[in-house]
């Protein structure tokens, strides 16, 4: 049952150290606000996955809360490569990270198996991809009908799921609309679902095929303006490309990321998000 | 028909008239994206382009800076969610064209986009393979565009991400694939069609301009010539002003100044 709560008790009772997390949302619908809080709380040995690492994966791993990441396209979308993953694989810092690699269509169907209670996700993939050959996550099964030799990986099953939302109503039923990503999925396949919302609205005014997430599948609810900035929501607020492009030079920097860090994040409260999306919403 | 273009102009122009009306085109984001768009607004008004983001029919008005941009829902058919995406509409085989670009290529469309050096000790950590080890495999065939630089056009890759034709021959019969693979590339010199029985791919066309020294000079392999390599028509004022508007644009929609405050 959904319980409405401040992102602060949101994260405090429902992460552990040492949880497999996930943070989902395809370019649309970022948890940077759930982000944020995860790092203020300190945690460690985090196992995170995300079909697509961006910033807040970049600051996790910076911030040296991560112990392995699973993944399947890690980079700033549109600009280039995320300097803070790449110092922790290349150079070990701030320290070494495991990473389990994947493609897409892999972690899509794997997160739909954890959702849909299945030990593994089987599909047609990673042909004569070497990703087979570094990843032991990735096997082979042989179809019984047919004789052909098809794809298979684990289930995604996240100890948590954070997801970020345009609004819930009264009883903590959620709405998510426009690029849906694999949220959805990602909630269902979690043992606990935590998810930041633009508003509380009475209605949520929309038609019956809605992709809504019904209250008794979610922990808690947490109501964050702006809370995926600089991601987007749709109909709430525009994506905040400059801010993707000055993240780079950012990141790229040891002791400018830790200041910028320091600044924006550990010394910041959730409620800044609200001003940060101001001057997007009046597009969107 | 202008001659006033650059390498990049006539790349995109050249990779764009490949499309056609009724083709079902999974968009990579960058060159592909500019190159997709452009065949939408010239000759292929009806083309439908599919992002992975799950937007399917879209028709954005600037070039996305991410696959998951907000006017690729707004204009689409239909927005889908990403597990459907890739099991119903690519794997399920309704897509003619998968458009990618590359890091790393080889001469047989063989993909690099994980790792320059070893996997486990890379020199440089690439983003990853993210749709496209599928794209590649499950779409009707692939095309793919890339600038030519030694380092990117390579006798050997460092990483297969996604299978293009191996080592040549039938290797993607053998691998149980039943899409034709690498069928076109486009770069800034020249059109390549892989040769039909060793599918290594071969400059049927060179560029205005350009000299087989010039592709030769930016290319890691000995590169095989068409027996008669034609002339690259040169772009068209439509053309051209489709994608210098389009650019235009683009980056007025991308560099609007930030006030979020957020890196203050």
């Amino acid at each position: 049952m959904a319980k409405f709560l401040s992102i602060r008790d949101a994260v405090a009772n429902n992460l552990k150290h040492g949880d497999s997390v996930a943070f989902e949302g395809f370019t649309h619908l970022i948890p940077h606000a759930a982000a944020h809080e995860v790092i203020r709380q300190g945690f460690k040995d985090l196992t995170v996955m995300r079909m697509t690492p961006d910033i807040i994966y970049d600051q996790l791993i910076g911030m040296g809360m991560v112990k392995k990441m699973i993944f399947s396209f890690a980079g700033n979308p549109g600009v280039g490569l995320l300097r803070r993953v790449r110092d922790a694989v290349e150079n070990q810092w701030p320290h070494a990270l495991e990473v389990e690699e994947h493609s897409h269509a892999a972690m899509a169907n794997a997160y739909e198996a954890g959702a849909a209670g299945l030990p593994c996700a089987v599909f047609r993939g990673y042909l004569g991809a070497e990703l087979a050959k570094v990843n032991a996550n990735i096997k082979s099964i042989i179809c019984p009908f047919t004789g052909e030799k098809l794809a298979a990986v684990p289930a995604l099953r996240p100890d948590v799921t954070f997801i970020h939302a345009q609004k819930a109503d009264r009883k903590g039923n959620v709405l998510i609309e426009g690029i849906l990503g694999v949220q959805k999925e990602a909630v269902l396949a979690a043992k606990r679902a935590v998810i930041t919302v633009e508003e509380v609205v009475d209605d949520l005014d929309t038609h019956t095929n809605a992709c809504i997430l019904p209250h008794w599948t979610i922990a808690a609810i947490c109501v964050v303006p702006g809370g995926a900035h600089p991601s987007y929501a749709s109909g709430y607020y525009d994506r905040d490309n400059v801010n993707y492009i000055e993240w780079d030079a950012i990141a790229a920097d040891r002791e400018k990321f830790l200041a910028w860090m320091d600044k924006h994040v550990l010394k910041a409260p959730p409620e800044i998000f609200a001003e940060r999306v101001r001057h997007l919403r009046a597009s969107a | 028909m202008s001659n006033d273009f650059t390498p990049d102009e006539m790349m995109t122009i050249a990779a764009s008239r490949a499309l056609k009306n009724d083709d079902v085109c999974f968009v990579g984001i960058g060159a592909p994206s500019a190159a997709c768009n452009v065949a939408r607004l010239t000759h292929a008004p009806e083309i439908t382009l599919i992002y992975e983001s799950g937007t399917i029919g879209t028709a954005p008005s600037v070039l996305p800076l991410s696959i998951g941009d907000g006017e690729l829902c707004e204009t689409a058919v239909s927005t889908v969610a990403v597990p459907e995406m890739f099991r119903y509409w690519l794997q399920g085989g309704r897509v003619t064209i998968g458009f990618l670009g590359a890091a790393q290529l080889d001469k047989f469309g063989n993909i690099n986009t994980t790792v320059i050096g070893d996997y486990d000790r890379p020199k440089i950590r690439l983003p990853g393979g993210g749709g496209a080890p599928e794209i590649a495999s499950s779409s009707g065939e692939i095309y793919i565009t890339m600038k030519q630089t030694l380092r990117g056009m390579v006798d050997k890759i460092d990483f297969v991400t996604s299978f293009g034709h191996g080592t040549g021959g039938d290797d993607r019969q053998k691998l149980g694939m039943t899409t034709l693979g690498p069928t076109l590339l486009i770069t800034d010199l020249a059109v390549w069609r892989p040769d039909p029985v060793t599918k290594e791919f071969t400059v049927v066309s060179m560029h205005p301009g350009v000299t087989k020294d010039n592709v030769q000079a930016t290319c890691g392999w000995t590169v095989k010539f068409a027996d008669n390599v034609e002339v690259t028509p040169a772009p068209s004022v439509l053309e051209l002003k489709t994608l210098r508007d389009l650019k235009a644009r683009t980056k007025a929609a991308h560099e609007a100044p930030s006030a979020s405050g957020a890196n203050a």
